[in-house]
């Protein structure tokens, strides 16, 4: 059954066809004939950002919470150009998202016309695919075909570029076909095999480990619960990393806490020591693992993933399973219960006394102070405010106050916590906050920011205004690139080069200039007041939370040392000076 | 602890495929040192990259295991690793001389095999096919008899026996 339609209909016919019924974009020139067809139809929900990468981002926290594929409609030249760190970001963190960029009309490309980019080549690097479509006739499977390659295997963003007279030309609409792709066929059940390694390795460990990341959470709930029920089963303990939060709940007496740079001390200490390490769905990224040569020296490693090229990237994997980490850790749990296998329990209590030992030295504690809002204090009472609230989901900026965030907001489900992880993207909160509100209207979105970081994209408040999106943006205002200023000063000699936040905007009266309600806490006495009337006013709100300038984020693993040398507080002095090896390190 | 590894990767013959492979090398730090394409199979619409990398081990994996994910790639075979294979390649020089000269660079192309492929009274074009290595070899030979240019195809590379890729 097909239809003669033009481009426009038919890419709009394919997203409904995909389960679409929102999009991110900005209209330009090159688009237009899809913002006419987006006008004459219902199906489709368009939302109107107010710079493209706010768009990618939104995409993206849309994506993240709900496991659908995030939408994205961009024009050509820079509308495309300005979608690049939100696809880049979207590829690091493995995040499905398709992006419709516009494009000269075919007859006009290579010709340096206006608002003419060379867009698959500028994205080929920062796209799991893309495409160029130059044939009306194969536009709709273009189409199915990215939305498939976007969400299987190891998800993540794919480009399909549209040149204008594509999107006006007549061309017949064809739906999704059930064949599969013709050369990519990614791999979804573990090779049995190894699974049985996997499991007898875990039946004779006497240090085990579960070290889990994003892929569980990308990988779906049911991921997540596989995994909650297998380490319940096993009875082993389990650190995950900031792309896993939420994978096992915060509240299970077997969770660590996060692992690496700023991960608590008992899980690194616990990788540290490990005889076995089961990693599913995580990619002994450098933030983990620190000085590789170092790294978890007495243990063997299972590593689980559905991309072979993270196994042996970066540390050497002794029994490697090939895919989804749910199917994975179906068959893992199924062979561990039909050989009736079970951990040596005097072994593995002798472990969790050692594991207690490390949580005994209660590494997140820090300086509580009367007259000064400590930032660790203010997530505290917004853990406190928010605590049992399932419709609670967070977003983050990128710094000190992300892994605040990471380290004293509790996360039991998978799917609501939203952070820029791989990448490391200032601004991505308030737009991918944006994004979750869109697909949870009735949920409680904040978005924990820096001061810094949610400038860079403060533009978004506009969106929300417009689509009274009522997100909370909680802000760590030390006035400081307070991540930055960290580094210079335990690295730099304290020279505070140019990451002192002069001329910040008054952030009560930029909300308010955008029809949002402002609210500032100064003393540690007004914390709560803050917090409970940002969540009873159901509008935007930005919460400006001063807190102590100086503080630092710890524990912290120094830049090119082992995880058995992290720094716990700022009297802990580094054993050793970094070394010039670690210096370069970022 | 480098190793020298010739790893065909069969792509749907589309644009951008073979910047998608380039791309790949140079966006991660890999080696090239050489790489050749050209439609194989145009019913099926196939193309087949011969790229001759050096690594370790390890990053010889992830060279392999990077191009297989690509979404155009429809497999990579690893030939140092998969066994006996026949690797050659081509090359075309540009000699220029007279005298002696000219006779000993004629005399040298006869024992490597080299053909005539063109000849002046002052120059020739010698076409010589077979390893790299060899190549090389012929190549060192002329610089004193008047290499004046050198064209080189790139090692292309396929298994023994019968079972094809």
């Amino acid at each position: 059954m097909s239809q003669e339609m033009t481009g426009s209909e038919i890419v709009l016919r394919a997203l409904v066809d995909q389960g679409v019924d929102t999009i991110f974009g900005y209209p330009g020139g090159a688009v237009l004939p899809i913002y006419d067809a987006l006008h004459k139809q219902n199906s489709i929900r368009h939302i109107l950002v107010r710079q493209e990468g706010g768009a990618v981002h939104a995409a993206e926290g849309y994506a993240r919470s709900t496991g659908k594929v995030g939408v994205v409609l961009v024009t050509s030249g820079p509308g495309a150009t300005n979608a690049v760190t939100g696809l880049t970001d979207a590829l690091m963190d493995s995040v499905p998202v398709i992006c419709l960029t516009g494009q000269v009309p075919t007859h006009l490309i290579g010709n340096d016309a206006f608002q003419e980019a060379d867009t698959t080549g500028i994205t080929r690097p920062c796209t799991k695919h893309n495409y160029l479509v130059k044939d009306i006739a194969g536009l709709a499977q273009t189409v199915h075909e990215a939305f498939y390659v976007a969400r299987s295997g190891r998800p993540g963003p794919v480009v399909i570029d549209l040149p204008k007279d594509i999107l006006q030309g007549p061309g017949t609409y064809t739906p999704p076909s059930v064949n599969g792709h013709r050369s990519y066929r990614p791999r979804k059940k573990g090779d049995i095999d190894q699974i049985e390694k996997a499991a007898a390795a875990m039946a004779q460990a006497e240090r085990p480990l579960f070290y889990c990341g994003g892929g569980v959470v990308n990988a779906g709930p049911k991921a997540s619960h596989l995994l909650t029920e297998l380490v319940k089963l096993t009875g082993f303990p389990c650190t995950l990393t900031l792309m896993g939060l939420g994978a096992l709940p915060a509240s299970s007496k077997q969770f660590l806490g996060m692992v690496g740079m700023h991960g608590t001390y008992e899980s690194n200490l616990a990788m540290h020591h490990c005889d076995l390490m089961i990693n599913v769905g995580a990619r002994f990224d450098d933030r983990v693992t620190g000085k590789l040569d170092e790294f978890a020296p007495h243990s063997t490693k299972i590593h689980v993933d559905i991309d072979p090229s993270s196994i042996n990237k970066n540390v050497r994997a002794d029994i490697p399973v090939i895919g989804d980490a749910a199917h994975v850790l179906e068959d893992l749990t199924k062979v561990w219960k039909a050989r009736q296998y079970r951990a040596d329990r005097k072994k593995l209590d002798a472990w969790w006394a050692q594991i207690d030992e490390w949580r005994a030295r209660d590494c997140l504690k820090y300086k509580a102070s009367d007259t000064l809002i400590k930032p660790q204090y203010a997530l505290e009472r917004l853990r406190e405010l928010t605590r049992g609230r399932d419709d609670l989901f967070v977003t983050t900026e990128v710094g000190q106050h992300q892994m605040w965030a990471a380290q004293f907001l509790p996360f039991e489900k998978p799917n609501h916590w939203m952070t820029s992880g791989g990448l490391g993207t200032m601004g991505y909160g308030l737009p991918a906050a944006m994004g979750v509100q869109v697909a949870h209207p009735d949920a409680l979105v904040i978005d924990v920011a820096g001061e810094a970081s949610v400038l860079m994209n403060i533009q978004e408040m506009s969106t929300v205004a417009q689509y009274r999106l009522p997100v909370k943006i909680f802000i760590l205002n030390n006035e400081y690139m307070g991540m930055v200023r960290q580094w210079q000063e335990l690295l730099h000699g304290g020279r505070y080069s140019e990451s002192y936040m002069a001329s910040l905007p008054d952030f009560v009266k930029l909300a308010e200039s955008f029809g949002a309600v402002g609210l500032r806490a100064e003393k540690p006495a007004e914390v709560d007041g803050v917090i409970e009337e940002m969540i009873a006013v159901d509008k935007p709100v930005i919460a400006d939370i001063l807190v102590d300038k100086a503080e630092n984020c710890f524990p912290m693993i120094p830049s090119g040392a082992a995880h058995h040398k992290m720094l716990l507080g700022p009297d802990d002095q580094a054993a050793e000076p970094i070394s010039e090896e670690g210096m370069v390190l970022v | 602890m480098t190793e020298r590894h010739v790893i065909a990767v069969l792509v749907d013959n589309e644009p951008g495929v073979l910047a998608r492979v380039i791309g790949l090398f140079s966006g991660r730090g890999y080696n090239i040192e050489s790489l050749t394409v050209s439609e194989v199979d145009a019913e099926a619409g196939l193309s087949r990259i011969n790229v001759v990398t050096i690594g370790t081990p390890m990053i010889i994996e992830q060279i392999k295991n990077q191009l297989d994910r690509l979404v155009p790639v429809h497999s990579v075979h690893d030939l140092t690793e998969e066994g006996p294979h026949v690797e050659t390649e081509l090359a075309l020089l540009k000699v220029a001389g007279q005298g002696d000269k000219r006779v000993e660079a004629l005399r040298i192309a006869d024992i490597f095999g080299a053909k005539v492929d063109d000849t002046t009274l002052e120059s020739f074009i010698f076409r010589l096919d077979g390893q790299s290595e060899k190549i090389g070899r012929f190549i060192e030979l002329m610089k004193p008899l008047g290499l004046v240019e050198v064209a080189r195809t790139g090692a292309v590379a396929i298994s023994r026996g019968k079972e094809g890729v």
